[in-house]
């Protein structure tokens, strides 16, 4: 199986990869860019641990081929902070202390962002319908939804 | 300097004010997680690395014929392939993890990799390691295995019955405790009824989200260094004598790890990634996939347990009898503790004078099982708190009621003798759960039934006391007045580390961004002990309080010789060093540091703490003091059950925990809030199904674990007695959170349905054929 070249962007820079046609965007990015942020939890789309953003939307990085990303902008955790300023959903995280282990907080943190850019101001519900297929063993989620919510209000009050 | 003090109480007196315990300061681990940077076991690489995959076996009970591997050593790019013939031992002696353990406990053994006999489906037959992972995986493709059918056996009660097909030797029991108090006989025939009742649990997977991972090497003074996710560094020696090398040429470093739970409280990775290493002489990755990890790691162990009561008609509870059948699967692990616990937890946090239990932990085909947040005590849990709510029912008496009458309390003593000390808030801890669930839910459709439950417990935090535990730690203050810890403890996710920086703020009066922890290591860091039983709080925090204070008391004693005054009135906060008596006498951390440092006064201590140490329990009925300490609490909740899919929602929870006190409150509710969430999944939906010895749940489609949208906001209330043996007062609750949960799930159903599910989880299945017989009997 030969490689092949395709360009993308990756956390706004301009980026040249050399991938399988079988690799997947998970593997790429963790093995070629060292982007370990972005975590291995099944390997099959069933826990969201390797969830980024692919066009703005989220995507399992486990169930994407990396080829696939020709001309894409990939956003993952290491870009979500921009000059040196955390996202506000990564405030908000810190704020409610909402992780444990920390395993699954990038992605809960990209979920939350992606939640937020579609509807920036959820209802509790509407946090917990948009997460149900990302998997947090040590929380319960009670401190991941609160700080979802946090975080929706700290961007209201920042726009009002 | 070690100082050697062991602290019944650590002296609280010394600190007047507390500024930086009991705040919800930010974890020092916090910032790594929301950006993405922290390093887990399976983000490292090495040049020249090898990756490893593991073969495993296919049927649950085979002899082993032959294994032939020539055609995957002949792959290109497979660099070796390693069976029990290239073992220099082979068995794994699963000791007491973190203890030094000179004698080896009998029938504990099992394989690193399986040579005659495999005794369950998915243990290791052999380690492959190549250049790159998919060549290793298509080299288990190429080992041909040939099996002969060996006769197996699946449930505890038929692996017990004489002619059983033999797993473990000689008869399969592989552990049985016996506790008698009192004449249980006799003082049942006192009573004026007798309550009965079974209770099952089920096998359920830690599920943590981080798989097994590791990554091991030999480096330039031939030590086999492991980089691992675990939660014991100590596994060191169990390495080093399955491989037969020195104690000191094998090197554990432990990673933060992705949730333990005590999943990754016995050896995982390390001995295949250890032994091929020591074969290539490069460092060999090996990171499990979810299925090989539901597969190949230790699940809870399933209890029946079978409780028989008697009660006066006003509700004294005068005896107990309990009979307790764990599931201990192909190899003995830690099923003999596992039974302890839940043998001497079996009737709850109640008085009873005349107790019997017998208790028994039995081999068969199944997955092994071994230590589980909760550890027995849960599963006991289970059956006293749903057994409390049948004799409740059967005497016509509410739940709340049954309970007060009986709950133990403070001087009262557990069915092994052992004395209940400091504060026993069961009662408070009930009403404050129970009342905190507010106005009941009206059902929203007439096909739905609301229900409550409630559950108490108590739990042991800490280790067996006949371990003799101990933990040490090492503080030290740096020139600008920063500070360095030192202690080996793992941390899993709870914040045990943050736990030794916040008390070292407190007691040195540093901010907490000051503070660096170097843990988890079992060269480089003292040892602290396993991150298990609910005890790094306990043992390593006390360690961390005993060396900081080592270091206040020098500095203190420079500071009054400098301001004239007595070191009693020298405080130490915000970095700055000052009499509370004079407040023009005060100077900079960095000053008086820079003096002590002029006269040679250590600025660092290096502290151990022992736990208490007791003898083992009395042979013949279990008597004795086993754990140094108890939390206590209670969960209720509010449940709504759908009549016609048997469907069960939780719509309100309210916990309430005496954990002594909350050295951070953000940490604890975490821990409590994701423990109630794990007992959600417990009660309702969590089921590692193994028919026939094969597992048929290995992803998270057949393994339902709980989402965002099954588990309701957690009211959370803690109370802080200040009675625990933990630094100012603090009990363990890493354990204790998930404990009452599944039990008041369950309760909460039967108030709802009218009739009891005693096997867990409640799917909707058991739940709508409860219904139906019931509505059949009426």
């Amino acid at each position: 199986m030969d490689k092949k070249t395709i360009h993308l962007t990756l956390n706004g820079e301009a980026r040249e990869w050399r991938v399988y046609p079988n690799e997947l965007l998970l593997n790429t990015l963790r093995e070629q860019e060292f982007l370990t942020g972005t975590k291995y939890g099944c390997g099959i789309g069933e826990c969201g641990a390797c969830t980024v953003h692919v066009n703005g939307a989220p995507r399992l990085a486990c169930l994407t081929l990396a080829l696939a990303c020709e001309g894409a902008d990939i956003l993952t955790i290491e870009g979500l902070a921009r000059d040196g300023k955390l996202d506000a959903v990564q405030e908000a995280f810190l704020g409610q202390s909402a992780f444990q282990c920390g395993f699954c907080t990038s992605d809960m943190i990209m979920m939350t962002r992606a939640l937020l850019n579609e509807n920036p101001q959820p209802t509790e519900t509407q946090v917990r319908d948009y997460l149900r297929g990302n998997l947090c063993r040590c929380t319960g989620y009670a401190s991941i939804v609160r700080a979802a919510l946090d975080a929706a209000e700290m961007e209201r009050q920042e726009t009002a | 300097m070690t100082n050697m003090n062991h602290l019944e109480q650590p002296n609280i007196a010394n600190l007047p004010e507390l500024r930086q315990i009991g705040k919800p300061l930010r974890r020092i681990d916090a910032m790594g997680k929301v950006t993405g940077a922290t390093q887990y076991a399976a983000d490292y690489v090495m040049p020249n690395m090898l990756h490893a995959k593991v073969l495993r076996a296919q049927h649950a009970s085979a002899k082993i014929v032959r294994i032939d591997v020539s055609k995957a050593r002949a792959l290109p790019g497979v660099v070796c392939v390693l069976t029990a013939e290239d073992l220099p031992g082979d068995r794994v002696a699963t000791d007491i993890p973190g203890v030094t353990g000179t004698s080896k406990r009998a029938g504990t053994d099992a394989p690193i990799l399986a040579h005659d006999r495999v005794r369950f489906m998915g243990e290791a037959l052999a380690v492959v390691a190549a250049e790159e992972l998919a060549l290793a995986e298509q080299a288990l493709d190429l080992i041909e295995v040939v099996y002969e059918p060996y006769p197996a056996v699946y449930t505890p009660e038929e692996a017990m019955q004489p002619g059983a097909p033999i797993v473990t030797e000689p008869d399969n029991i592989v552990a049985r405790w016996r506790i008698l108090k009192g004449d249980a006989d006799a003082a049942m025939r006192d009573a004026d009824l007798i309550v009965e009742g079974t209770y099952k649990t089920q096998f359920i997977d830690h599920a943590y989200l981080e798989p097994e991972a590791g990554i091991a090497w030999v480096d330039e003074h031939d030590v086999l260094t492991i980089r691992v996710s675990t939660q014991v560094v100590e596994h060191f020696r169990s390495i080093a004598a399955a491989l037969q090398l020195p104690q000191n040429k094998v090197h554990i470093m432990g990673t933060l790890v992705g949730g333990g739970f005590g999943g990754k409280e016995d050896i995982t990775v390390e001995l295949f990634i250890g032994l091929a290493a020591l074969k290539t002489r490069r460092p060999v990755k090996l990171v499990y996939t979810r299925e090989e990890s539901i597969l190949a790691h230790c699940k809870r162990h399933p209890f029946t347990i079978t409780h028989k009561t008697g009660v006066t008609r006003s509700g004294r509870i005068l005896a107990s009898q309990v009979n307790l059948v764990a599931d201990s699967g192909a190899y003995v692990y830690l099923s003999p503790y596992v039974l302890l616990y839940a043998a001497s937890s079996a009737v709850g946090p109640y008085k009873i004078n005349h107790v019997t239990i017998n208790a028994y932990a039995v081999a068969t085909n199944n997955t092994f099982t071994s230590a589980f947040r909760g550890f027995g005590a849960a599963q006991a849990c289970v059956a006293y708190e749903q057994h409390m709510d049948e004799i409740a029912r059967a005497l016509n008496m509410s739940p709340r009621e049954i309970r007060r009458l009986n709950y133990v309390q403070a001087g009262d003593t557990t069915p092994n003798g052992q004395a209940f000390r400091g504060a026993v808030w069961l009662e408070e801890c009930a009403n404050r759960a129970w009342d905190a669930l507010g106005e009941p839910t009206p059902p929203p459709t007439p096909h739905v039934k609301i229900g409550r439950g409630l559950a108490s417990y108590m739990q042991s935090y800490g280790r067996i006391t006949w371990f003799h535990d101990t933990s040490q730690a090492w503080v030290g203050l740096e020139m600008d007045g920063s500070i360095v810890i030192r202690c080996g403890v793992p941390d899993i996710g709870g914040g045990q580390v943050n736990t030794l920086a916040q008390i070292s703020a407190e007691v040195l009066g540093v901010p907490m961004e000051r503070i660096t922890v170097y843990s988890t290591d079992s060269a480089l860091t003292p040892l602290a002990g396993t991150t298990t039983a609910t005890r790094q709080m306990y043992m390593s925090g006390n360690a961390t309080y005993q060396a900081a204070m080592a270091v206040r008391k020098t500095l203190a004693e420079r500071a009054s010789q400098h301001f004239e005054c007595e070191p009693a009135e020298i405080d130490f906060a915000d970095s700055t060093v000052f009499n509370k008596n004079d407040a023009t006498q005060k100077m900079p951390l960095t000053q008086l540091i820079a003096l002590c440092a002029a006269e040679g006064l250590p600025r660092a201590n290096l502290s151990l703490f022992k736990a208490p140490f007791t003898e083992k329990l009395d042979p013949d009925n279990a008597q004795g003091d086993i754990w140094p300490d108890y939390t206590f609490g209670a969960q209720a909740v509010e449940v709504a059950v759908d009549m016609e899919t048997g469907e069960v929602r939780v719509l309100k929870s309210a916990a309430c925990h005496d954990v002594g006190r909350a050295l951070n409150p953000a940490a604890v509710v975490g821990q409590i809030e994701g423990g109630a969430a794990q007992g959600l999944g417990y009660a309702l939906l969590e089921d590692v199904q193994i028919v026939n010895g094969v597992t048929l749940t290995p992803s998270f489609a057949e393994y339902l674990l709980p989402t965002a949208c099954d588990v309701p906001e957690v009211k959370t209330i803690i109370l802080e007695s200040g009675t625990g043996l933990g630094p100012f007062g603090a009990k363990g609750v890493g354990e204790p959170a998930l404990t009452p949960m599944a039990p008041a799930i369950a309760n909460a159903v039967t108030n709802a349905i009218g009739a009891r599910v005693t096997q867990l989880p409640l799917t909707p299945e058991r739940v709508l054929e409860a219904i139906e017989r019931q509505h059949g009997s009426a």
